[in-house]
């Protein structure tokens, strides 16, 4: 199956994405420009981490509006698969593809960490391969990650399962000591309504060979792998 | 055409937890500005538009903020002034 990761100026996680896809899974991917007008038949977009345009005025604001983005939007609405990590989230939520908004850490500085994530739902096309319940270890780096929503989109996300990872502290509990930057119920990434796009802050690609710890990210991408062949 | 300056004032909603400005009220508190109760921060633009009228500038830069200047889900925002330029 083929992915396309999206380079915007100032993404910084792209080649990562690319080891991930390339070199651990062993499938195909292609590198596409923020500028382009064309998927190139993808099958998964990734919209990886970094500081898209300098996250000026906001994080993900004006990467929004890039012409690749209208393709994007497209792919998902056609139930295409996007798999939005770290700026890629905050740029997802921007465009609406993914709603609430991601915002200054609520202890104000930047956070580069090992942090703790709950599988809360394994019925995805990107998380069938891990246990619910799972504890994964992540990395995580960024200034922009609280989770925000009206009361409402937040009711309506947490009732129709669609917290799909959640921050946890060394005892796997979801509590204000796991949660590394304020995010409301803690959460660290959401699927839309249709199922077709994650957004997630932890960093997923940048845990999959076990030289490097536990490969806590790779069932991720094997998961999307198993789908889309199925 | 005319040129119009309009300025916007863009805020953190009401709900939204804002860091820096707990953080700035803290400290207006520990100068001895013991009446200070809340401090918000946003941002402030500055548009320089052509348009036919002043009401025109003004609606679109309220356009503006509706597609990119503003986020609706975390901030309010409302145009501070319209000025010739």
């Amino acid at each position: 199956m083929r992915f396309g990761i999206v380079t915007f100026p100032g993404s910084n996680c792209d080649t990562d994405a690319y080891h991930a896809v390339v070199d651990v899974l062993g499938e195909e991917a292609v590198m596409l420009w923020h500028k382009d007008h064309d998927l190139r038949g993808v099958d998964v977009v990734i919209l990886p981490g970094g500081f898209a345009h300098g996250d000026y005025l906001r994080a993900g604001a004006i990467a929004r509006f890039s012409p690749i983005m209208r393709e994007v939007s497209a792919h998902a609405d056609r139930g295409g698969r996007v798999l939005a990590i770290c700026n890629g989230f905050q740029i997802a939520c921007e465009a609406g593809l993914l709603p609430g908004a991601l915002v200054r850490n609520a202890g104000q500085s930047y956070i580069c960490d090992q942090i703790r994530v709950r599988v809360e739902n394994t019925d995805t096309a990107f998380t069938n391969a891990y246990t619910r319940g799972a504890v994964l270890r992540m990395p995580i780096a960024h200034g922009e990650g609280r989770f925000v929503a009206d009361p409402a989109v937040l009711d309506a996300i947490e009732s129709e399962g669609r917290v799909v990872f959640r921050y946890v502290d060394a005892a796997g509990v979801a509590s204000p000591a796991g949660n590394p930057n304020g995010s409301m119920n803690g959460i660290a990434g959401i699927i839309n309504n249709a199922g077709n796009v994650l957004g997630l802050m932890p960093h997923p690609e940048r845990v999959v060979e076990t030289v490097l710890g536990p490969a806590d990210g790779l069932p991720l991408f094997e998961s999307l792998v198993a789908q889309v062949a199925a | 055409m005319m040129r119009y300056r309009v300025a916007v004032h863009i805020l953190p909603r009401d709900g939204i937890l804002d860091p820096q400005g707990h953080a700035v009220a803290d400290a207006l508190h520990t100068l001895g500005f013991q009446g200070v109760q809340d401090v918000r921060i946003g941002r402030h633009v500055v548009v320089d538009t052509d348009a036919d009228t002043a009401e025109a500038a003004r609606e679109a830069v309220r356009a503006m903020c509706g597609r990119l200047l503003a986020n609706p889900v975390i901030e309010d925002f409302e145009i501070a002034s319209v000025t010739r330029s």
